[in-house]
């Protein structure tokens, strides 16, 4: 899977042997070695209103060596920055898994392993990401590709033109990475980005050809979009002023998405300013929408107890405080119901693309 | 009470065939008198002769009560030898395990038996000296011998084989005895002046059905048991396979003198007053109250008159009917203060420690000895012990076969194990009806996971763990005749349950002092693993330029300051301190022993100051008194006993390297000296 990146960065480099020179600086001071980690979860996280956007606060925390807590993540993390340090020498780009694979093994004279799974690496490398301020496309390490893209564009990936109006039905797979050097945007003629939720939809308007008709950029993230098509909408909405809509479930899941995309993730708030687009609209599927467009109670799904836990935590949001956002979660929580995308299909198969898109673009009717 | 309502033994009347209905006369012609010895000799599953196996064990126990309670009584430190022989009967003689006749054999050293008594004392059922009496003694209700007796005549015919001498001036004598079932009266056939090795005591021999059987409930568990709480006992045990068995003595010192007490008035019942109105020797109420009961002044006598409305000066005598419905309910109804305890000699703490130390392999021991309590008058105490943990030999054992990488569910074989209980009642084991008895009951209801011990619900502990419970008392309420488990009384309950939470709460203590040594210890390996890791991974980071060795050593220092460093050696109990805030706890470690350790020595030979007490005894009961005096309790008194002989490990003591005495005596002063503060402070 690795493969030859054209440029290479020796700053990152230098940071990540930054590490083992504060593991040999405390050593030799007889300190304790400590990596001071920015907090990343709700409490460390601001919204900055006048941005729009989510931004991490300054809240640190220490990772010793000695301490029986942390020791074996500190441990962990020097060997994660160790893979790291050989990626950048070797000009590679590899993905989160082969990390994991790189750096497990048997501690010498014991039964232990250095990783149990994957689940231990994963956050160690964003870890790394946020307190030596180096991205993970700097780190030269990607996610699956796991949005797709079909619309009037047309890219340049490692020289290879990809005009996305020839694509057939499938598009374009979007790679993690999307930073200018590694993909280009050569044309782009849409009027806006319409970004959906679920791959079954993105499906049917693809198949629908909606994005010739409406000339839009059709993407889709298959669930939380990754960091590839997030930053590829807002490349799409900085470079080419294009507005995005934002087409989800009616779920607190579906209102959470939208908020990613518009403000940043509480996780990777550090890379809001890169990612959030801050002007992004929810298009649908409101709490509202059911009613506005004779949707029967029946395709609704009740809403668990997890549902409602979640909805509730999203109204305290910072994010969540205008009026009308207030109102469309309490519209769900007091209905009860959630409804998916697909649930259209009950009125007819094509119902979404022929009129309920169609009707809320004509009616501006989305939100802020 | 064993009496019907009919005449004497008449001849029986034919009884005519055709005929089936008869008349009143033809049924009171077979009512007739059964004597005690009739009754039991159907009914013998009571006093304990169910199966042969048990009823080995029923003769072996009756022989060692019997003796044990004499020699206590005449203060005398008892020393018991117990011998089962295979009984051939005529053939080849079979192996101990196939065979079904036993000679049993008890010998003590004790204060002998005069000639006249013998017959009666081993051969006549409920005869005896402790059932009249409210005095803690193992023995309570003058049944057992003579039941064994019966028992050995019922299934082999063989008599009772009696010697007994009760100084070395006198003759010893020999006797052959049988009881006479019909008549509950003894039968002798054979006495005569014998010459015996022994300067003095008793000898009884027994020729029983039995089975002989190791294992749970059986002699070999007994005489153990017997051991743990009776550490002033020298117990010596013959088995049939020809072993010698030996448990030494490691108190030197009787346990102080149990004092007879008068009846309380709270645990009297209706009857048992209008009997004891009529056998009074006071010719006014007001003396037979405060003269027959314990705790009732005269000032006490006076109220309980007031509220029942009699006169102080009545005839005790003529009370009965309505007068002394009211006097009894005037009685309970009156504050009385509780019995006195000093009727009641516990084993004490230092004593259960040293049994338990001296017979269980372990890395903990405890005991509890509650304050004296009452239920239905009688005053009782409760003791427990607990001894923890499978002994350093075998932790070692383990710890070298964990090394071994485990694969899954391979480990914790061993902590399905569950806890054992021993159940005491005056200071003999109880070995059938575990769940019937009361302690039995309070182990289960203690919640020992607050202890950091392992327990399913309504099941017993789990873990390498030996729980000891200890109820005496001038009346144990036993479930039945055979005196198997004891009858279920909230306030006994209470108190048993309160020494286990005693208990539980220092093994608790133990866990976690030895949890947190373990864990400070891994931490440092935890580190010392990491390092090498962190090391390499830093190496690579710097291009493999960088002077790996020092980086290391640099990091291993920060991990022994960090985790204390020598300090866990010293929580580890390296350096032998004593065990802080546990009194009355033994902590055996590799490296040895802490806590209130006894020093074992050897002692052959009575010393001959208890000789002359022999004397006294026989002739008065003052001599009691004076003993009781003597040897009062003190928490510290064992102390004395830590004489400068060490003894060479036998083989019934662990196998474990000792302090020299001198270090023990420092530990035990120094926990002495703690828990005296502690009362002090209270």
């Amino acid at each position: 899977m690795a493969r030859k990146k054209q440029k290479s960065n020796g700053a990152v480099e230098k940071k990540l042997v930054g590490v083992a020179d504060l593991v040999i600086t405390a050593a030799q001071r007889s300190q304790d070695p400590a990596l001071a980690i920015p907090v990343r979860s709700l409490a460390n996280v601001n919204f900055n209103e006048k941005r729009g956007i989510i931004e991490m606060g300054r809240r640190k925390q220490a990772r010793t060596f000695f301490n029986v807590g942390m020791a074996k993540k500190f441990m962990q993390t020097v060997l994660v920055a160790d893979a790291l340090a050989e990626l950048q020498r070797a000009n590679l780009t590899t993905s989160l898994r082969e990390i994991y694979y790189r750096t497990k093994h048997t501690i010498k004279n014991s039964h232990e392993n250095t990783f149990d799974g994957q689940n231990e690496s994963d956050p160690l490398i964003e870890d790394l990401e946020v307190t030596l301020e180096a991205l993970r496309e700097e780190l030269h390490v990607r996610a699956e590709n796991s949005g797709t893209v079909v619309g009037p564009l047309t890219l340049v990936d490692d020289g290879d033109r990809v005009d996305c109006t020839r694509l057939g039905k499938g598009g374009y797979s979007v790679p993690s990475i999307v930073e200018p050097e590694y993909i280009q945007i050569s044309k782009c003629t849409a009027d806006f980005v319409l970004l959906v939720e679920k791959g079954t939809q993105w499906n049917r308007l693809s198949e629908d050809k909606f994005w010739r008709r409406y000339n839009c950029i059709l993407l889709t993230g298959n669930g939380q979009p990754p960091r590839g098509v997030r930053r590829l909408a807002r490349r799409l909405h900085e470079e080419y002023h294009l507005p995005v809509y934002v087409l989800v479930d009616n779920d607190p899941w579906g209102y959470y998405i939208y908020s990613v995309v518009k403000q940043g993730s509480i996780n990777l708030a550090f890379e809001s300013q890169r990612m959030a687009i801050p002007k992004a609209k929810f298009i649908g599927f409101s709490s509202a929408d059911p009613d506005r467009y004779g949707l029967p109670r029946n395709v609704g799904i009740k809403l668990n107890d997890k549902d409602i836990n979640r909805a509730k935590e999203l109204m305290k949001y910072k994010w969540f405080q205008k009026k009308e956002w207030q109102n469309e979660i309490k519209g769900m929580l007091t209905s009860g119901l959630k409804y998916e995308l697909d649930a259209l299909a009950n009125k007819d198969f094509q119902y979404l693309t022929k009129t309920y898109l169609p009707r809320k673009l004509k009616d501006k009717d989305w939100l802020d | 009470m064993l009496k019907t309502n009919g005449t004497e033994a008449e001849p029986q009347i034919p009884e005519p065939k055709a005929k089936t209905i008869l008349s009143a006369a033809e049924m009171g012609a077979r009512q007739r008198e059964i004597s005690v010895s009739e009754f039991f000799t159907k009914n013998r599953h009571l006093l304990g002769f169910d199966n042969p196996r048990k009823a080995l064990l029923t003769c072996v126990k009756e022989a060692v009560d019997n003796a044990l309670d004499a020699c206590e009584e005449a203060g005398i430190l008892p020393e018991v030898v117990v011998k089962l022989e295979v009984s051939a009967n005529g053939g080849a003689v079979p192996a101990p395990s196939q065979a079904n006749r036993f000679r049993v054999t008890v010998i003590d050293y004790g204060p002998g038996i005069v000639r006249q008594q013998i017959p009666r004392i081993f051969a006549k059922l409920l005869y005896g000296s402790k059932f009249h009496r409210l005095r803690m003694s193992r023995g309570q209700q003058g049944i057992g011998i003579s039941a064994a007796g019966m028992y050995a005549q019922l299934t082999t015919g063989k008599p009772v084989q009696i010697i007994s001498r009760t100084g070395a001036r006198a003759p010893a004598h020999y006797f052959e005895v049988q009881i006479d079932t019909k008549k509950n009266e003894p039968r002798i056939l054979e006495k005569k002046e014998i010459e015996w090795e022994n300067h003095r005591g008793t000898q009884v021999t027994l020729e029983i059905e039995g089975r002989y059987q190791k294992g749970r409930a059986s002699v070999d568990e007994y005489l153990e048991q017997t051991a743990i709480a009776n550490p002033h006992v020298k117990l010596v045990y013959h088995t049939p396979e020809g072993e010698t068995k030996e448990y030494p003595r490691t108190i030197d010192e009787l346990p102080p003198q149990p004092r007879e007490i008068k009846p309380h008035p709270y645990g009297i019942e209706f009857g048992i007053l209008l009997r004891m109105l009529h056998d009074t020797r006071s010719h006014s109420l007001l003396g037979f109250l405060s003269s027959d009961f314990s705790r009732v002044s005269s000032h006490v006598a006076q109220e309980i008159c007031k509220t029942a409305k009699l006169s102080a000066e009545a005839r005790p005598r003529n009370i009965h009917g309505a007068a002394a419905e009211a006097l009894y309910n005037a009685i309970q109804a009156t504050k009385i203060m509780a019995p006195p305890s000093n009727c009641i000699s516990p084993i004490g703490e230092k004593a259960i420690l040293h049994g338990l130390y001296k017979q269980i392999k372990g890395d903990f021991y405890t005991a509890v000895t509650r304050p004296p309590a009452v239920y239905r008058g009688n005053p009782f105490v409760i003791e427990a012990g607990l001894a923890f943990g499978k002994g350093p030999g075998e932790t070692a054992e383990k710890a070298e076969l964990a090394a071994v990488p485990l694969a899954e569910g391979e480990q914790q074989d061993d902590d399905k194990e569950l806890a054992r209980v021993i159940r005491y009642a005056n200071r003999v084991p109880l070995l059938y009806q575990q769940s019937a008895c009361a302690t039995f009951k309070s182990v289960l209801d203690t919640s020992w996971r607050n202890y950091g011990v392992s327990q399913s619900r309504g099941a017993l502990p789990a873990g390498p763990m030996v729980i000891f419970v200890h109820m005496a008392s001038v009346w144990v309420p036993f479930t039945s005749e055979s005196k198997e488990a004891i009858a279920d009384y909230d306030e006994i309950r209470k108190e048993i349950k309160l020494a286990l939470q005693e208990c539980g709460r220092r093994l608790g203590v133990f866990l976690r002092r030895r949890e947190r040594a373990k864990s400070e210890f891994r931490r440092r390996n935890i580190f010392e693993l990491y390092i090498e890791e962190v090391v390499e991974a830093c190496n690579r980071l710097k291009g493999g330029k960088l002077p790996k060795e020092k980086l290391k050593e640099q990091l291993q220092k920060i991990a022994m300051k960090r985790t204390g460093g020598e300090k866990v050696d010293e929580i580890l109990g390296y350096d032998g301190g004593g065990p802080e805030g546990l009194p009355y706890s033994i902590i055996v470690t590799a490296e040895g022993t802490e806590g209130d350790a006894p020093v074992l020595d050897v002692r052959d030979e009575i010393p001959k100051q208890q000789e002359s007490l022999i004397q006294e005894v026989e002739t008065t009961g003052a001599a009691r008194s004076k003993s009781k005096a003597k040897s009062k309790k003190q928490p510290g008194a064992a102390k004395a006993e830590k004489a400068s002989r060490p003894k060479s490990q036998s083989e019934n003591q662990m196998s474990l390297g000792f302090e020299p005495a001198g270090a023990n005596k420092k530990h035990g002063q120094k926990t002495g000296k703690k828990h005296g503060a502690k009362k002090a402070k209270k």
